[in-house]
C-alpha cells in the first residue's frame, strides 16, 4: 500500500489518488514521426527512481508530481507540477 | 519413453524410483540456427513447434530462472478467447482449438478442462456490448451465449442475485469451450516434447547482450559463454523492457504488478470460470478444491513484485459479491508477478528492427491463454520468414502507424488495460 504525500493535504492512502502515469512533456508539432512515436509510446524507465503523476480525486482534485521507486515502492518526492507536464 | 497407463503401472512396480528426467542436460554448442531467450510458455511451445512443424532442432532454449518459475506458473490457469477485435479473436480462438488436443500431442497431462467461461455484465449498456460481442465471436466461429435471469442462474447455482446491490448482474456472456489448463504441465509438457526432440535448454542461463553485424544479429550472450545463431527470439515477458532494451530497442511497455489469491480448499461448489466486471474480479475452483482469484493490475509502473493491500481488497469484495459463501474461507497463498502492458494492452509479436531478432512481448496478464498459438505462429515466422496472417496484426510498427489493437476502448494508459 502507498501512503502518498499530497503536497495540498498531506499523506493520503494510495485509494483516494488516480494513476497518471509517467510525467513527461510532448514534442513540438514539427518533430516527425520517430520522436513523436517515442514521446507518445515508449519509455519505460528501468526499475528505480521515476517521476510520475498522480491526480488526488478523493482529495484536492489536482494533479500532483510525485517522484517514487518503481523497485521499492519508496516516495521520494511529492510536489505540484513543476515541469511542462501534459496531463492524461 | 511415452507417457501412458502401462508406464504408469510399471513404475510403480518398481517403486517410482526409475523415472527418467523430463530434460535432457545437453553441453552447450558455439552456435545454433536458433536461440530463443526465456523458456516460458511461449517460448517452450515455439521450440516445440519448430521441431514438430518444421522440423528445426538445431536449437537453443536459454532462461535465467527455472521452468515453470515465471509467469506461466503464476496466471490464473484461464483460457478463453471472448475478444471483440478479429486480431485478437482469431491468434486465441486457435488456441483455444490446439489446447483441446495438446495433452494427446505432448503425451503430457495438461488438465484441459472446457467448464466454461462466464463474464458477468452489471448494465443493460454493458450487456449490449457484451452482445455485440457475442454475435461478433459468432460470425468468425466462436462459440458464445448471452444468458439472463434464470437461465444463467441455473448455469452458476451459486452465483448470488439476490439483495440490494451495488452493481446488479444483468447477464453474462458464456464461452463453453472456455476452462482451465494446468499452468505449469504447459511449460513442462512443451519443455519435455522440445527436449526429446533434440532441442537444447539452458536453466539459469540469462541473456547477457547481443551481437549484430550490419543491423543483423549474429550472437547471443551469456554467462555460459556466446552463442552464434542466425535468428533469436525474445519472449521474457515481464522482463521484455530490460532484454529488449541490451538489443538497443525501446519497447511501448509499462511494466504493471499484477496479483493472484488462492483460498484453502474445499468440496466442489463451482463449475465453471466467472469474472466480475465492475472492477475486476475472476474466481474458478483447483480439482484440490482452493479458489483461485485474481483481479486488475495495481494500477501503477512496478518492478517490484510486492502486490498493494489496496488491490487484495478490491478483487474480494468483488468476488464476495458474486458468491458469499467466500466469507468464510481464508485465503492460503498471495503473490504476484510483473505483467509488461503496451500502450494499447495488446501484444507485440514478430519481427524487431534488426534482422533475424524477433520479439514477443507485451501480453501483460493476458498471455496464458494464447501459448500455443503464439508458439505456432512464431515457428511459421522463424522457419519460413513469412509472418502469418494471425499475428501480423500485432507488429511492432503498429505504434508509429497508428494501427493500434485497441481490445477494450481504453486508450494509450497500459495501467488501465
Amino acid at each position: 500500500m502507498l501512503l502518498i504525500p499530497c503536497p495540498h493535504c498531506g499523506l493520503r492512502d494510495e485509494g483516494e489518488f488516480t494513476y497518471g502515469g509517467p510525467a513527461r512533456t510532448l514534442p513540438a508539432l514539427d518533430q516527425d514521426t520517430q520522436v513523436w512515436r517515442d514521446a507518445f509510446f515508449a519509455g519505460q524507465k528501468p526499475p528505480g527512481p521515476m517521476t510520475e503523476l498522480w491526480y488526488h480525486t478523493s482529495g484536492c482534485e489536482s494533479w500532483i508530481e510525485v517522484t517514487r521507486d518503481t523497485a521499492t515502492h519508496d516516495i521520494l518526492n511529492s510536489n505540484t507540477p513543476q515541469s511542462k507536464v501534459d496531463t492524461p | 519413453m511415452a507417457y501412458s497407463g502401462l508406464s504408469l503401472l510399471s513404475h510403480a512396480l518398481t517403486g517410482n524410483k526409475r523415472w527418467p528426467a523430463i530434460l535432457s542436460t545437453p553441453d552447450m554448442r558455439s552456435s545454433y540456427d536458433i536461440v530463443i531467450i526465456g523458456a516460458g510458455g511461449h517460448g517452450l511451445a515455439t521450440a516445440h513447434y519448430l521441431a514438430a512443424n518444421h522440423g528445426i532442432t538445431n536449437i537453443a532454449v536459454i532462461e535465467s530462472g527455472w521452468i515453470g518459475g515465471g509467469n506461466t506458473a503464476r496466471n490464473t490457469t484461464i483460457v478463453r478467447s471472448d475478444y471483440l477485435l478479429n486480431s485478437s479473436f482469431g491468434l486465441k480462438n486457435f488456441a483455444l482449438k490446439l489446447w483441446s488436443d495438446l495433452t494427446q500431442d505432448l503425451n503430457f497431462n495438461l488438465m484441459y478442462e472446457p467448464r466454461g467461461y462466464v463474464d458477468l455484465a452489471h448494465s443493460d449498456g454493458e450487456l449490449e456490448h457484451f452482445t455485440l460481442r457475442a454475435n461478433a465471436m459468432r460470425l468468425r466461429g466462436g462459440d458464445a451465449d448471452i444468458l439472463t435471469g434464470q437461465a444463467l442462474q441455473e448455469r452458476v447455482p451459486e452465483l448470488d442475485f439476490s439483495g440490494d446491490k451495488r452493481f446488479e448482474i444483468s447477464g453474462a456472456l458464456v464461452q463453453e469451450s472456455g476452462g482451465v489448463v494446468r499452468h505449469d504441465a504447459v511449460a513442462w509438457g512443451f519443455a519435455r516434447k522440445a527436449s526429446t526432440a533434440g532441442v537444447h535448454i539452458f536453466q539459469n542461463c540469462p541473456a547477457t547482450g547481443f551481437e549484430t553485424e550490419g543491423g543483423k544479429i549474429t550472437a547471443v550472450q551469456t554467462p555460459q559463454g556466446r552463442i552464434a545463431c542466425k535468428q533469436a527470439f525474445i519472449s521474457v515477458a515481464g522482463a521484455s523492457s530490460a532484454v529488449a532494451g541490451m538489443a538497443g530497442i525501446n519497447l511501448p511497455l509499462n511494466s504493471i504488478n499484477v496479483q493472484a489469491f488462492v483460498t484453502e480448499p474445499v468440496k466442489p461448489a463451482l463449475d465453471a470460470v466467472v469474472n466480475y466486471n465492475a472492477g475486476l474480479s475472476y474466481i474458478s475452483q483447483t480439482d484440490k478444491g482452493e479458489f483461485v482469484l485474481g483481479g486488475a493490475t495495481d494500477g501503477y509502473s512496478s518492478f517490484a513484485r510486492r502486490g498493494s493491500f489496496e488491490r487484495i481488497e478490491d478483487v474480494l469484495a468483488r468476488a464476495v459479491q458474486m458468491f458469499p459463501f467466500l466469507t468464510r474461507l481464508r485465503l492460503m497463498r498471495h503473490w504476484s508477478g510483473t505483467a509488461d502492458i503496451p500502450m494499447d494492452g495488446n501484444a507485440i509479436v514478430g519481427r524487431t528492427p534488426i534482422e533475424g531478432l524477433m520479439i514477443n512481448a507485451g501480453w501483460g496478464y493476458a498471455g496464458f491463454k494464447a501459448t500455443p498459438a503464439v508458439g505456432w505462429c512464431m515457428a511459421e515466422l522463424l522457419a519460413t520468414g513469412k509472418t502469418p496472417d494471425l499475428i501480423a496484426p500485432f507488429a511492432l510498427e503498429r505504434f508509429e502507424t497508428g494501427a493500434e489493437q485497441d481490445d477494450g476502448g481504453i486508450g494509450p494508459y497500459p495501467w488501465l488495460h
